[in-house]
């Protein structure tokens, strides 16, 4: 049961708490994919979002926070899916972001105007990149800072991330795309 | 690593044994705690049909790009090939279990899970176009047909964002950010080998001159559409955009648009009716056989 304000704040802390399985140096917390915790009564309700619609992580994550909040004496935990609005990279925290790059791999960069999830009107038409070469800002080295970087890959090991090597330390690292 | 990164590998497997990822083995439901009723102004029936027909291209398409595993020229293809392949079968989870819940909502609702919609259907009751039907000869004829399919369903998605139903809306809305990294990643390689040597741009040419037979279908008014005002989106209304993101693509990779003529319908019928090419049979068999072998299978 939940039953006082500090059982919930308990509660937030718990769920804030789980790590991303497949990035398990953030928490769901820091990347954005944990919505809210609340009481309804005296059920405990988490929600949660995918990053992308495929991502095989949110099952492991709702299972994670149901066992962690159970363990903490949370009896009854139900978590949700939210799907509005689809989850952006902009959410992910600015420690969040530290706890990437600590780790070596690059954090997002904003997410460009024509692809914002509040977007209305009449669906956008580009932009379709028309040349070979980058098209977007330089993704800074997360070991040594150089901007002098190259995209070897759109896509990465997850459904998230791309590929890129720096040309200045000569390492390979991995970005977090910007959705 | 600490405890409690441990614990996130650790735990789904060793301490319930509760939590698989295969088919049939309590496979959550990819719309769970969504609020799934159908609002009141839309047909419910409609709404399911709809769904399955927009469910089924992306898990054909899926499963046809899933083949091109361990195929691919070099690993970081197809690793991208892996992910998007990833979203659309994410994309057609939630639209065949969307399916399922409008079914659910009608008067003498059963509604289908979404297993039972992916595996033991029939190939006349799939309803997705004959695009994504083949496989595909060679890498042109993929990079093509995943230009071709993600600048559709892109444009498509952009317009159900606005949809009457909010669930369909959701999903749309994210499937526009996936699409739009598909798209690209298509367009890339068009451009990469029509502009390249003559050898790839014969290639790309003549693997456009194959597929093109099958684009016209993607813009035909169908009545599930029809019977949707407000929260489907009319095909024939997305040939603009579609147009113009070709035709750029192909300027820019020194291609013609090939002039083929389009692939004729069976008796008035194609794939929004239940009618497919012959290559669909062999790909659903492969698709459904170890979900019908072992039906109540577990991992």
């Amino acid at each position: 049961m939940v039953t006082a304000a500090t059982d919930l704040d308990t509660a937030r802390e718990i769920a804030a708490a789980v790590p991303d399985p497949e990035l398990p140096m953030v928490t769901v917390a820091d990347l954005g994919i944990l919505r809210d915790v609340a009481a309804e009564d005296g059920r405990l309700v988490v929600t949660i979002t995918p990053t992308y619609s495929g991502c095989p992580a949110l099952r492991e994550i709702a299972h994670d926070l149901r066992h962690r909040l159970n363990r903490a004496g949370f009896a009854e935990v139900t978590v949700r899916t939210a799907l509005a609005p689809a989850w952006s990279s902009d959410w992910i925290t600015a420690e969040g972001r530290r706890k990437l790059r600590a780790a070596g791999i690059a954090p997002p960069q904003a997410v460009p105007p024509q692809t914002e999830p509040a977007q209305t009107g009449p669906p956008r038409r580009g932009p379709v990149p028309l040349t070979l070469t980058a098209h977007r800002e330089p993704v800074p080295c997360p070991r040594c800072g150089s901007r002098d970087t190259t995209q070897t890959a759109a896509f990465g090991a997850t459904a998230c991330k791309a590929l890129f090597r720096c040309e200045a330390c000569r390492e390979p690292f991995e970005y977090v795309k910007e959705i | 690593m600490t405890d409690d990164e441990f614990a996130a590998y650790q735990s789904p497997s060793e301490e319930t044994g509760d939590h698989r990822w295969a088919f049939g083995t309590g496979f959550t439901d990819p719309l769970e705690g969504i609020d799934a009723s159908v609002p009141d102004s839309v047909d419910a029936a409609a709404l399911a049909a709809y769904c399955l027909m927009l469910g089924d291209d992306a898990l054909v398409y899926s499963h046809r790009l899933q083949q091109w595993m361990t195929r691919m020229p070099e690993l970081e293809e197809e690793t991208a090939l892996a992910n998007i392949a990833l979203d659309l079968l994410g994309q057609a989870r939630m639209l065949l279990a969307r399916a399922g819940l409008a079914e659910g909502a009608l008067a003498d609702g059963n509604g289908r899970q979404e297993d039972q919609l992916a595996f033991f259907r029939d190939e006349h009751e799939f309803r997705n176009v004959r695009l994504v039907e083949a496989p595909d000869a060679d890498f042109a004829e993929l990079a093509g047909r995943l230009l071709i399919f993600s600048a559709w369903r892109l444009a498509l998605f952009g317009r159900l964002a606005e949809s009457a139903d909010p669930v369909l809306a959701a999903i749309a809305a994210k499937g526009v950010k996936e699409l739009t990294y598909h798209r690209d990643y298509a367009a890339q390689w068009v451009i990469r080998l029509g502009d390249g040597t003559s050898l790839s741009h014969g290639k790309m040419q003549a693997a456009l001159g194959t597929i093109w037979p099958l684009v016209e279908e993607l813009f035909e008014t169908d009545p599930v559409t029809a019977a949707l005002p407000g929260v489907a989106a009319d095909p024939a209304g997305l040939r603009g955009d579609v147009d113009a993101v070709l035709e750029t693509v192909l300027a820019a990779a020194t291609l013609d648009r090939p002039g083929a003529a389009p692939m004729a319908r069976v008796a008035g019928k194609s794939g929004r009716d239940g009618v497919h090419t012959e290559a669909f049979g062999y790909l659903l068999a492969e698709l459904q056989s170890v979900a019908r072998a072992h039906p109540d299978a577990t991992w």
